[in-house]
């Protein structure tokens, strides 16, 4: 896939096909040549995104336009006025808000391209993050003084709850249900907690929060603590991000100084403080009960649950424990209003994501974007393309406790529904993009050595399932796995998933299965035929692991 | 990097002003862990038994919890530390032959330190740099984008 400037798609389900899809693809295909535009835009067929009327669709990208009901005879009037002159055909243009359901996230997205539409970075890279002064002249403490003077705790839920925002860590639980269950818990003790142990690989979006605007999440933290009652947070940022623990360090002396947090403030008669904890490296803690146990002094090893932490959380009192992106999101919220954010991304997930984008592509880096966009988009719009021309194989989504997807699912919108339908998962944000150089036992390998590492060790499925795991990939890389073993992967993955007491376990043995599912020859030539296909694997016919 | 406390006494003083400072909640464990960590190296037996009495916390607690994180260490390591990310993205990216050329370079294999107590080589999960991939950390410094021919000049940084 190379770098292009504009991708268009025909819609090919079975009522655009039958309207005569295939002759506009063609069609489109011919005059694209004709124009001499086939270097600079990428033409594909896109499934389910047509509603009955007006199909085939045709849909250009970076513009969002869609047009409707195409015929083959307006192709060469599309493309001489739109592709080749930039001007778009308005009498076949319709608008996204006619169509529902499937589609409707396409209305956000017009003039999308990275650094536009930011809400969560709105500020990363054009303040000072270590000038209270340049936070509060961009709306900064603005959204917390509304709050404050105008709302009561529990308007303040509402306009979360009604926003629709979902939490950013990966497992999108809605946060303003969250807040709700820990304001509705009678304690004179609650806390507030902003998950910064970041450890997915493959995510750095927080650290570029925190290290770029970390007032925002003073801000949020505050405005958590005001709506479910709470005088007291603690930041739990991962050890290893030495400047973004000291850039919050600043931020909370900072607003100490002004008197933005500390007793009665501003004569409100509300109260909070904030410290930080700064972690010691271990994945785990990115779990909310094992980063409450770690806060506390202890191992971070996650709880039984229930008791969520919204009943009894850090020292057993209710705690809201919130993501740093999703943190992000709540003063831009309270100061837009619920139905600003509810326009932009999908009905079921409103709002932005931020992705990092890594692997075999152009070009590398962190995108803010509306939730829905898919995977050819990010490939071709924001990764300027595949590196060197290469094909696309498969994307590793949300660190390791994503999924492993394959290229016939980069049409999907990349939602937190839409995904789950599909049988993926969304995680953390990152974006790991293959090309056809990656083997998927070796890929499958160094994510399972990754969680056989950092598995706590409290549950025995996950300490044992995962080290069985690796050892079963180690041997079929060496070429000595047999058919049964990949039945065996499969039962790990169905064991982890249903046994494991957390996430971490829980989640461990997706990678087990996609690439059963959706790469299942691949796997089979490395166990029959004695091949690694993409010659990655050792292959050396060595039994490094003795399994019985 | 390391500061030479080699006496048991100076240990058990730099433990007690830690706890005078930090306090002795058990909330304060893994901060002075951290800070015992980076004076010392490493988190020595004395240092657990005097934070055991002056913290009022079970010695086997604390050497649980300084085992657990990855960052603490209860071992001595070498003057220079090098952690390589092996993560997938830094992987996918090129990240196995760079490995590779590291321990044939050092000699050593993954949690080994030398014999001179120059360097201990570690591998270590995704370090939140994997723009640019791969990555490796010696001591504070990050370097990116590492190709197996940077090595020796790298490691030819360090006395």
């Amino acid at each position: 896939m190379k770098a292009t400037r504009s991708m268009v798609l025909v819609s090919s389900d079975p009522e655009s096909l039958d309207m005569g899809a295939l002759d506009v693809f063609n069609t489109l295909q011919q005059q694209i040549a004709a124009f001499g535009l086939e270097e600079e835009i990428s033409l594909s067929m896109i499934s389910d995104v047509s509603k009955k009327t007006q199909n085939p669709l045709v849909l250009v990208y970076p513009d969002a336009v869609i047009y409707g009901s195409v015929k083959p005879e307006d192709i060469p009037h599309i493309v001489e006025e739109h592709l080749y002159k930039g001007r778009v055909v308005a009498e076949k243009q319709i608008s996204p808000y006619d169509l529902t359901g499937q589609i409707a996230w396409l209305s956000a997205r017009k003039g999308t391209l990275p650094a536009e539409n930011r809400i969560v970075l709105k500020n990363v890279g054009l303040i000072d993050p270590e000038s209270i002064d340049d936070y509060i002249v961009n709306q900064g403490y603005e959204a917390l003084g509304t709050v404050l003077q105008e709302m009561t705790p529990q308007e303040t839920i509402a306009i979360i709850m009604n926003s629709g925002l979902r939490g950013r860590g990966g497992a999108g639980f809605p946060t303003g249900l969250k807040w709700q269950f820990v304001a509705s818990t009678k304690n004179d003790k609650k806390y507030v907690i902003c998950n910064a142990d970041e450890s997915e690989p493959g995510t750095f979006k927080d650290r570029l929060v925190l290290e770029g605007d970390p007032h925002a999440i003073i801000e949020a933290m505050m405005i958590a603590a005001y709506a479910v009652g709470a005088d007291e947070g603690f930041v739990y940022i991962r050890g290893e991000y030495g400047l973004a623990i000291s850039r919050m360090q600043k931020a909370i002396d900072q607003a100490r100084a002004y008197g933005l947090l500390g007793e009665n403030i501003f004569d409100t008669g509300f109260s909070f403080d904030l410290h930080i904890h700064a972690g010691a490296g271990a994945y785990i803690c990115g779990e909310e009960t094992a980063l409450i146990e770690s806060i506390e002094g202890n191992r971070g090893e996650p709880r039984a649950r229930p008791p969520y932490p919204t009943t009894a959380g850090l020292w057993q009192k209710p705690t809201v424990v919130n993501n740093v992106e999703t943190l992000a999101n709540i003063p831009a919220i309270i100061r837009n209003g619920a139905d600003w954010y509810k326009s932009i991304g999908t009905p079921s997930s409103p709002g932005t994501k931020v992705y990092t984008i890594l692997g075999n592509v152009n070009v590398t880096g962190l995108i803010e974007v509306p939730m829905g966009i898919t995977l050819r988009e990010v490939i071709s719009i924001y990764a300027k393309g595949m590196k060197d021309g290469a094909s696309f194989k498969l994307a590793q989504t949300g660190g390791s406790s994503g999924s492993i997807i394959p290229a016939s699912l980069q049409d999907t919108p990349m939602d937190f529904d839409s995904f789950s339908k599909a049988g993926v998962s969304l995680g953390s944000g990152a974006l790991l993009i293959g090309d056809e150089n990656v083997c998927v036992v070796d890929l499958a390998k160094v994510l399972l050595n990754f969680f056989r590492f950092e598995s706590c060790g409290k549950c025995n499925p996950c300490r044992i399932g995962n080290k069985r795991a690796y050892e079963t990939l180690v041997n079929i890389s060496e070429g000595v796995g047999t058919l049964k073993d990949l039945d065996d992967l499969h039962m790990l993955s169905q064991q982890l998933y249903e046994l494991s007491n957390c996430g971490l376990g829980q989640t461990a043995g997706s990678p087990l299965y996609d690439i059963l599912a959706h790469f299942r020859a691949e796997v089979e030539a490395h166990v029959k035929l004695k091949v690694c296909p993409t010659g990655v694997c050792p292959m050396s016919g060595r039994r490094v692991y003795q399994i019985v | 990097m390391i500061v030479e406390v080699k006496e048991q006494q100076d240990v058990r003083q730099l433990v007690r002003t830690l706890v005078t400072e930090k306090g002795h909640e058990k909330a304060e464990l893994i901060p002075i862990l951290h800070d015992i960590n980076s004076a010392l190296g490493y988190i020595s037996d004395e240092a657990i038994e005097e934070l055991s009495e002056r913290m009022n916390i079970p010695s086997s607690h604390i050497y649980s919890v300084a085992t657990f994180y990855r960052m603490l260490s209860t071992e001595p390591r070498g003057r220079h530390v090098i952690q390589f990310c092996e993560s997938a993205p830094c992987h996918v990216a090129g990240g196995r032959l760079v490995w590779q050329k590291l321990q044939q370079e050092l000699g050593l294999s993954n949690g080994e330190t030398s014999e001179d107590e120059k360097w201990t080589l570690l591998t270590t999960s995704c370090l939140g740099v994997c723009g640019v991939g791969p990555v490796l950390v010696v001591d504070h410094d990050i370097y990116g984008n590492v190709t197996p021919e940077q090595i020796p000049g790298i490691l030819g940084n360090y006395e």
